[in-house]
């Protein structure tokens, strides 16, 4: 048990923090939730930063302590967040670099890591979403190209991808072949004819996710990552990415925001309600514990070779309901405040309502926590 | 940073696990000391772990003792383990488990009677027909107390938290209705996850007050563990129905020895207010 860090990572977050205070300064102003194509040419220019400085393959690359410390600074500064690089920095990228040829990584890789291109993910469908594995969306072989037809649905930042990684089924689902079999993981170019992208108004207010429609949609088979059929081995690999490190910078800034709610409570008087403080100081214990969880985690990733584990979910589950409880805790410290969409902590709390279903719903990671770690019988 | 358990710690809780389950057992346990037994844990250095080896001690550190008393939580060991822990060192045979020490803790002095040796002001303490049947108590007017077992006793909840998780995934595997193990049900997994996430973020949190001693985070890691030992032990007697409001399962035990152990060290309230008021500090 030490929490200490080594001499190498010491100096990794020294130079990190040096840097980020020479960059951070001449950043210019955020884009508005609302504008998705501001929102790319932000992220992806810090991303180019990013990779000038040494900075791009950290979420590859670098040790899983590293990355730790990487997204621990990272928020402490308040640097940007991957944003809309988010699918091809953490889950396509880590996917294609383990599951592709050397051909598939060196036409995708570089481009995510310079920032020059941004994919989507394209898993869900309007039948197909806990029950990811009963998607419908067919491929078929013709020549070499696969024509692609079906729908895809809340695909995040869809209107300002490049790439999707796409599931699709190549094998229709029978008594010889069941749903897990058949599907393939393929990657689609988003400026492919046959592709209509419909934006979706989240209930935030923002369109970051979108509707998709597909075609008739000409894939070169080329782009197929893994073999024909086996889409399901490689997608358990993206998901794993998914739920592994993505909340880390997360969890530094939900600590920021409960001291900035405290101090609000005080400025504002609620302080002397003492079930608010219980509530705050109840929620002081919950981040705390759920930073040290996440050092167990990647601790124990660290040892085991580098991929996340299902501790993973155990995360995921805890933190996506606290983080729901500290902007409702926000809400008591604002009063009808809490109902102006003009303070940042409304439109964090209508958006924290998205974490306990993306990525998994809260059901189904107790589904996984139940089945795969504690070993209890498969439902039906 | 290697947060996990090395192998010396990992050698040190597999060894203090067998040498309670061998000795110890629940169903015969009563709420008297039992010396023989105390002595052995003495032996095995126990009490003495944290002291100077120049002192008879070991001379290991807090997460260490914190590993031992995660396994005395486990097997619900009865007796004052923290005080006398705590106490090693200050008072004589404390150390080798010859002496049974006691101590005042916040408006409770658990093992009064049966103690050789109590610390601070018992002064009007008055019996209470104890809730847990394992862990006789007195009520003292108005004294202060000593906190200094918040992480000990955080540590033993913890290990009953661990410990009534398993017990229902045990019982959710091997009991059958409608034809099915209950753990099939949903309704079940779901409440044995919510129990694995529950210990485990009160493990993280444990471990790390261990290891850094920092005051504030004691003071979380008392908090979650309490509320990971009473919430998993009543989820565990949900899980065993009929069977876990008897007095033939061991689960009503767990819970009410974890409602004990709220009250002893530091209560929910003094620690929320504390970490409350750390967050209103600059940044
Ligand atoms: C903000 C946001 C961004 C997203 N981005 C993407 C993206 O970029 N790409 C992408 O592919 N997908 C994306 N998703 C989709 C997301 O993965 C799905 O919404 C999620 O997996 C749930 O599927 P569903 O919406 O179809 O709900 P359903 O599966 O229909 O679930 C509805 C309810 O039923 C419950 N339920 C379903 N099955 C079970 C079961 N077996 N046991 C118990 N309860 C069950 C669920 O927990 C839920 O409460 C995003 C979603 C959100 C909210």
């Amino acid at each position: 048990m030490d929490l200490t860090y080594t001499d190498e990572e010491e100096a990794f977050r020294a130079g990190l923090r040096d840097w980020l205070s020479l960059v951070l300064p001449e950043l210019p102003a955020k884009p508005s939730p609302q504008d998705w194509p501001g929102r790319r040419a932000y992220d992806t220019a810090w991303q180019r930063l990013l990779y000038d400085a040494g900075y791009g393959e950290v979420h590859w690359d670098a040790s899983p302590t590293q990355r730790l410390i990487f997204l621990e600074e990272t928020e402490k500064a308040g640097a940007p967040y991957v944003g809309a690089n988010f699918v091809g920095l953490l889950h396509a990228g880590p996917t294609i670099a383990s599951e592709g040829t050397p051909e598939q990584r060196d036409r995708w890789l570089p481009p995510v890591l310079r920032g020059d291109e941004v994919w989507c993910q394209g898993f869900s469908e309007p039948d197909a979403g806990s029950d990811l594995a009963s998607l419908r969306t067919r491929a078929w072989r013709d020549g070499d190209h696969y024509v692609v037809s079906g729908s895809k649905i809340w695909t995040s930042h869809a209107e300002v991808a490049d790439w999707c990684e796409l599931l699709v089924r190549t094998t229709p689902v029978s008594e010889s072949v069941p749903k897990h079999r058949g599907i393939t993981w393929l990657a689609m170019p988003m400026d492919a004819p046959g592709i209509t992208v419909r934006p979706l108004r989240t209930l935030a207010g923002s369109t970051e996710f979108a509707e998709m429609f597909l075609d008739d949609v000409r894939v070169p088979v080329a782009n197929r990552v893994g073999e024909e059929n086996d889409g399901w081995r490689v997608t358990m690999v993206t998901l794993s990415y998914e739920r592994g490190t993505a909340f880390v910078g997360e969890v530094v800034a939900c600590r920021r925001v409960l001291g900035e709610l405290a101090r609000e409570a005080r400025d504002n008087g609620r302080w002397d309600d003492p079930a608010l403080r219980r509530r705050l100081g109840r929620l002081n214990a919950e981040f705390s514990a759920l930073w040290r969880l996440t050092q167990w985690n990647v601790s124990e990733a660290q040892r085991t070779g580098g991929v996340p584990g299902v501790g993973g979910s155990v995360f995921k589950l805890r933190y996506s309901h606290a983080r729901q409880e500290l902007y409702d805790a926000a809400a008591e410290v604002l009063g009808t405040g809490a109902l102006d969409l003009a303070h940042e902590w409304t439109l964090d709390r209508l958006s924290s309502l998205s974490y306990t279903i993306a990525a998994g719903t809260s059901q189904i990671q107790q589904n996984i926590v139940a089945e795969r770690i504690l070993g209890l019988p498969k439902g039906r | 940073m290697d947060f996990q358990l090395d192998d010396d710690q990992q050698a040190l809780k597999a060894g203090m696990r067998r040498l309670l389950e061998g000795r110890f057992s629940l169903r015969d346990a009563t709420d008297r000391i039992d010396r023989a037994l105390w002595r052995e844990l003495g032996d095995a250095g126990f009490f003495s772990l944290a002291l100077p080896e120049a002192e008879g001690g070991v001379g290991l550190g807090l997460p260490e003792a914190v590993l031992v008393f995660e396994e005395a939580g486990r097997v619900l060991l009865p007796g004052p383990a923290v005080a006398t822990f705590l106490a090693a060192g200050d008072v004589p045979g404390a150390a080798t488990g010859e002496a049974v020490v006691t101590a005042v803790d916040g408006a409770l002095v658990p093992w009064l009677e049966e103690a050789d040796v109590v610390q601070g002001d018992t002064s009007g303490a008055v019996p209470l027909r104890s809730v847990d049947p394992l862990t006789p108590l007195h009520r003292v007017p108005d004294a202060g107390g000593l906190d200094r077992g918040a992480l000990l006793y955080a540590a033993e909840q913890l290990g009953s938290a661990a410990h009534t998780c398993e017990t229902a995934v045990q019982y959710a595997r091997q009991r059958e209705q409608f034809g099915r193990p209950i753990g099939a049900f949903q309704a079940v997994k779901h409440l044995c996850a919510q129990m694995l996430v529950r210990a485990e973020l009160a493990r993280g949190a444990v471990y790390a007050a261990a290891v850094t001693g920092d005051r504030l985070e004691v003071s979380a890691a008392k908090l979650l563990a309490d509320d990971a030992a009473v919430r998993n032990a009543r989820d565990c007697l949900q899980v065993h129905g009929g069977m876990g409001f008897t007095w033939e399962s061991e689960v009503h035990l767990h819970l009410k020895r974890a409602w004990v152990r709220a009250e002893l060290g530091r209560s929910a309230r003094a620690a929320e207010e504390e970490l409350a008021e750390a967050l209103t500090e600059a940044p």
